[in-house]
């Protein structure tokens, strides 16, 4: 451990009651930078967390909206304005006909968007985070749950990170490390 | 190490499913050397692919005239097979967003795996219109409004331009929905590996994912959005490739109900298909545990209801045709029903309305050597519902002299064989690459996975 840059303070716990409690603790203690690890999705963490509610939905019904009206003024400009042909004896804007593309593109941007809001804001992309170095990191993917308390929190000191996750009901608490210092750990992983 | 230093309480390991032992289970196929089996049932696929192979190199370097369409039916098997596969796709968006959005939580064991069937499936129509174009590295001149020398765009009133935009978001959205939903799966498989290659790849697979309820937060509701969206999207898909029949002016395509006619064939024809595929899957893989008799009961309990729809859409049309009073309608559903395509129609009907009704008792539901013939010919009678649609309105066209019986040519068979063999090596690939079981989803309905006041305690 010569140097090792302290990356935060990871504590560990094996049932959904025990995360709520122990989220409840932290956030009350009034830490910012901080979170739960989970293999699925947990009922009421958010709140225990004290998170708000996704904003994704605006996000994806702009953009989508943007797409449709898109769509429209596209089908205008080209089979209107641009190059405009009669179909079926109909009027120049018949936008009925014009309605299923205008769908299929809100549809499509909309996907889009929440697939790049993941990217953004739902921890897709994260390939270089300093969590993945630490091995108990990696039963949180199968049946356990981490607490993990960020070193860039304003509160954050290692004797009160340890304390707070240990009174939180965490077991196996952690200094989190980046990997160079952990060589201990590391080597178990590979080959 | 990690294992020793773990002082779980009171891990009693009294319940049959847990989340360790469902990791163990699903990713059982991936993390050991393929059976002697799956060698073979590969070369077989691969083999069958080739046939696709061949017949793309004649259709391109020999012409279009290689497949049997002739004058008057101009459709013939390359739109008959672009129908059957769109609809083979729709059972996978069914399951994974339909069923989410009601709630059913049975279909967690079958959703991934009916999702990946869903890409392969839409792959595969993809192909037939693309090679009916005759030029396919042109295609996109054709099918999509980019500006050329020629300063024209596409026709945006044609229904066949609603269906490639249709078609191209219902592929894109399901393949962001399917990968959304591998990501934690890909990250417990990266978490795993023994081996420094292994999580590599699946390391990259993963996306970095690591768990943290800040991303939860949004990946669920993002998630939700996907259904949301991918509902109304599966429906209009097929409402549109019913579309290029159904506003088109040739009589016994030229109706109103074809829309929900379409969607309910689409649904009774992919939910034959993923039990068809995945009955052999969780013998394969030993997965029976997870997907379970009980969720093959209720995929058969759908299969016999969209029958009934089907059935429904068929008398309704023979009835209509007779009283609308119109002459060539009236004429080509009695075409239809005692033509030369007649064969094909009792095939269609037999296949789609008379035979799943044996889905009716229970014990048949449940036996999985009874309910397999039913499930295949149910595939049978829904190819053959599409090549009914085209090929009896179009080989009796207004004009008598040119009358025309369609025969498939070699090419159209290999063709057709050869998208088997793609949908059967992707699916292959898959079980071994993939978990074929969305473990994440299936871990959060678990009875003790949740927070007592959260849901967690009952069952």
């Amino acid at each position: 451990m010569h140097n090792s840059k302290l990356k935060g303070m990871v504590g560990m716990v094996s049932k959904p009651d025990a995360l709520i409690k122990a989220a409840e603790t932290v956030r009350d203690a009034g830490y910012k930078k901080w979170d739960c690890h989970t293999p699925y999705p947990v009922h009421g963490l958010d709140d225990a967390m004290g998170l708000k509610e996704s904003f994704l939905p605006f996000i994806v019904l702009g953009v989508g909206l943007l797409g449709g009206v898109g769509a429209l003024l596209v089908q205008t400009y080209m089979n209107v304005w641009d190059y405009p042909v009669i179909i079926g004896g109909k009027d120049m804007f018949s936008w009925p006909a014009f309605v299923p593309i205008i769908f299929e593109l809100f549809v499509l941007s909309a996907g889009f968007t929440i697939f790049g809001c993941l990217f953004a804001f739902g921890g897709f992309g994260k390939w270089a985070h300093p969590l993945h170095d630490a091995d108990l990191m990696k039963r949180v993917t199968c049946d356990e749950f981490a607490v993990v308390l960020d070193a860039k929190d304003e509160m954050f000191n290692e004797e009160n990170a340890k304390g707070l996750l240990e009174r939180a009901g965490c077991f196996d608490v952690q200094p989190l490390h980046e990997k160079n210092e952990c060589t201990e750990s590391s080597a178990g992983g590979d080959e | 190490m990690s294992e020793s230093t773990k002082t779980t309480p009171d891990n009693a390991g009294t319940e049959v499913m847990t989340n360790r032992n469902i990791d163990e289970a699903v990713f059982r196929p991936l993390e050991t050397k393929p059976s002697m089996l799956w060698y073979i049932a590969l070369s077989f696929s691969l083999a069958l692919t080739s046939l696709f192979g061949w017949a793309a190199y004649q259709t391109v370097f020999v012409g279009i005239g290689t497949w049997g369409n002739n004058n008057p039916v101009g459709w013939g098997w390359g739109i008959t097979n672009f129908v059957f596969w769109v609809g083979i796709g729709h059972a996978g968006t069914l399951i994974s967003a339909i069923l989410y959005l009601l709630r059913q939580r049975w279909r967690t064991a079958i959703c991934r795996f009916a999702e990946a069937m869903t890409i392969v499936a839409v792959i595969n129509a993809l192909q037939f219109p693309l090679f009916h174009t005759g030029r396919p590295w042109l295609a996109a001149y054709w099918l999509l409004p980019l500006p050329n020398q020629n300063n024209i765009w596409i026709n945006f009133r044609s229904p066949l331009a609603w269906d490639v935009f249709a078609v191209s978001t219902y592929f894109l959205v399901s393949l962001m929905f399917w990968y959304a939903g591998l990501v934690p799966d890909f990250a417990s498989i990266r978490d795993r590996a023994k081996n420094g290659w292994r999580k590599l790849i699946y390391g990259l697979l993963s996306l970095g994912w690591n768990g943290s309820n800040r991303g939860w937060r949004h990946y669920e509701k993002g998630y939700l959005l996907f259904a949301g969206l991918a509902t109304p999207l599966v429906l209009s898909v097929h409402s549109v490739v019913s579309f290029d029949f159904a506003v088109s002016v040739i009589p016994g395509w030229h109706t109103t109900i074809f829309p929900p006619y379409f969607v309910a064939g689409a649904i009774f024809s992919g939910f034959a298909m993923v039990s068809t595929i995945m009955i052999i899957v969780r013998k394969v893989c030993h997965l029976e545990h997870m997907i379970t008799k009980d969720h093959l009961d209720l995929m058969n309990k759908v299969v016999v209801a969209t029958s009934l729809m089907v059935g429904y859409a068929y008398s309704i049309e023979l009835f209509i045709a007779w009283y609308s009073g119109g002459l060539y309608e009236q004429f080509a559903f009695l075409n239809r029903i005692s033509g030369p395509y007649a064969w094909a129609y009792y095939c269609m009907v037999t296949c789609n309305v008379i035979v799943p009704q044996l889905l009716w008792f229970k014990k048949i539901r449940r036996s999985v050597l009874l309910m397999y013939p039913v499930v295949i010919l149910v595939n049978v009678g829904m190819w053959f519902e599409r090549f009914v649609i085209i090929s009896s309105s179009l080989h009796a066209d207004f004009l008598p002299s040119s009358w025309d019986y369609f025969i498939p040519t070699a090419v159209d068979v290999c063709l057709f064989l050869g998208t088997f063999g793609i949908f059967f090596t992707f699916i292959l690939l898959f079980c071994r690459l993939a978990p074929s079981i969305a473990t994440t989803e299936m871990k959060a309905t678990l009875p003790s996975s949740q927070p007592h006041h959260h849901g967690g305690s009952d069952a």
